[in-house]
């Protein structure tokens, strides 16, 4: 960051904006690879685990909320001091709504945890998750050191994530023909992957967010977007 | 990096619509007409390659400024930054001191300010002034503004009392003095007695009205009230407030300058100078990281 303030009270409420922040994130990259793996391992016990650690991430939006609200009242910031604290709240909002996708991923998979089906398709779906938390990953660090350059490429690559998206939705739709019977199980997994691709736009969201707070610049409106993406629920 | 005013004359409006001014505030939601109708404002005021010295003192550098027709423009720089003597320089106020000087031009509608020729008393009189404390005469509330009219203008008693109720009623002050007009200046509140200032000086119908720190001295309400009158004055005045609360720069003024050391650091769109500086030195200033 930049040169401190004269008033050093205020250095240190940004810095526990920051803080809360990184907390966040680090939640929310946990509670997505929890979900995964519960999905990938039929493990009913950790995707329960997930479903409760999302309580604590809305306690922390919350608690952001009210840091920049009284932040704002009491310093009344102009200029990179304002992109922060808007910063912070725009990217509390988007982690907690990363911690609700990977919440929803959890309960599907305690609900199939016992069908025991293990159709190709699950290999697509964990080559989404892990470009899905690599995103959210670089993102975070673009965060940490500002950095709009870094940001920019994330919020490039999530047309990746997209086509991904695509590829799943295909492969799935192929094992619901082949047989019917996978029609219950794919179903959940399609919704799977529409999670994570909501994960990767609330990762471009940050991006866009992170750019702001350094630049003073939005990034443009168009986020770029995989080749005929099939526009799902 | 951040777009300038005239990168944004793009927006499809026809230019006979900035032309003439609005006469109404312009609506401060909208800042990017704002700032359109900024590339098409004429020039009240023009600052050009301005030095000024106290002795061998040098408090201005080359100073470059304009000031807008009917908008405000707001100096901010910390303490000895030379934003009050560049106010002072605006109507030559310096002239009352020996061993200053000014080099360089500074234009009102063309003319040059800084001329020896120029007649200071119908300069003084087209650029107003309003200090940090209020300063009103040890006379009637009447008085402190027919005095000044008296200097310029030949009126009669109903001419007079008319421009002396408009003067009151322009500074919002009339309602809480019009049943008192021969009660002593002095008598009113500090907040009363700086827009009786105020209204002292539109009385003798000036082109520009300078601020220098006016609400400095006050409490919240009157300085909320003298805003106000500052933000209704710049329908019919062309504005410069100099002003230590980047706040109140921010609420009154559609232009800012911000200066340091003597130089003219950065000068631009006020919505542009608080949310998106471009240099440094000004981002450091306005959000506290001086020093």
């Amino acid at each position: 960051m930049v040169e401190q303030h004269t008033v050093r009270s205020f250095d240190a409420e940004l810095e526990l904006l920051g803080r809360h922040i990184s907390e966040m994130g680090g939640i929310a990259e946990k509670m997505l690879a929890d979900a995964m793996d519960a999905l990938a391992g039929m493990n009913a016990e950790l995707a329960r685990q997930v479903i409760s650690a999302d309580a604590r991430l809305d306690a922390l939006q919350r608690t952001v909320e009210e840091e920049t609200v009284a932040v704002i009242a009491r310093r009344q910031p102009v200029a990179v001091d304002l992109r922060e604290i808007i910063g912070a709240l725009r990217i509390s909002g988007d982690l907690e709504r990363v911690g609700d996708l990977a919440k929803n991923i959890a309960k599907r998979a305690a609900k199939i945890a016992g069908e025991g089906r293990m159709p190709r398709a699950m290999v697509g779906l964990k080559s989404m998750h892990d470009l899905a938390v690599m995103q959210l990953n670089d993102v975070l660090d673009a965060y940490a050191q500002r950095d709009a350059e870094r940001a920019k490429a994330v919020w490039l690559r999530d047309a990746e994530l997209d086509s991904l998206e695509d590829s799943v939705f295909r492969d799935l739709l192929t094992h619901m023909m082949e047989d019917p019977r996978n029609i219950t199980f794919c179903t959940h997994l399609l919704f799977c992957s529409k999670n994570l691709e909501r994960v990767g736009d609330h990762t471009t969201n940050i991006a866009e967010t992170v750019f702001y707070i350094r630049t003073g610049r939005p990034l443009p409106n168009e986020r770029p977007r995989g080749a005929a993406s099939t526009d799902l629920a | 990096m951040t777009e300038s005013p005239a990168q944004e004359t793009a927006s499809p409006v026809p230019e006979s619509e900035t032309q003439p001014l609005p006469q109404q505030p312009v609506n401060p939601g909208a800042p990017a007409r704002e700032a359109l109708a900024g590339a098409a404002l004429p020039l009240k005021m023009s600052v050009r390659n301005l030095d000024f010295f106290y002795g061998d003192n040098q408090a201005l550098k080359s100073v470059n400024v304009p000031l807008y027709d009917r908008h405000a423009t707001a100096f901010i720089g910390p303490s000895g930054c030379g934003k009050s003597t560049l106010l002072r320089v605006l109507n030559r106020m310096y002239d009352l001191y020996p061993g200053q000087r000014a080099t360089g031009d500074v234009l009102l509608d063309g003319e040059n300010v800084l001329d020896p020729k120029l007649d200071l008393n119908s300069l003084r009189a087209r650029v107003g002034m309003v200090f940090q404390k209020p300063t009103p005469f040890p006379m009637t509330i009447y008085e402190n503004i027919a005095f000044g009219v008296r200097l310029y203008e030949n009126l009669g008693k109903a001419d007079m009392d008319d421009r002396v109720e408009k003067a009151l009623r322009g500074a919002a002050i009339w309602d809480e003095v019009k049943d008192k007009l021969n009660a002593s200046g002095l008598s009113l509140s500090g907040g009363q007695q700086q827009r009786l200032c105020i209204a002292r000086t539109v009385a003798i119908q000036p082109e520009v009205i300078l601020f220098d720190e006016p609400c400095s001295a006050l409490d919240p309400i009157s300085t909320a009230k003298v805003e106000e009158l500052i933000d209704e004055l710049r329908n019919h005045y062309t504005i410069a407030i100099v002003t230590h609360n980047m706040q109140q720069a921010v609420r009154v003024s559609q232009y800012t300058a911000f200066m340091y050391l003597g130089e003219m650091v950065e000068f631009g769109e006020t919505g542009q100078i608080f949310q998106t500086p471009r240099e440094s030195r000004t981002q450091d200033y306005i959000t506290g990281r001086f020093g």
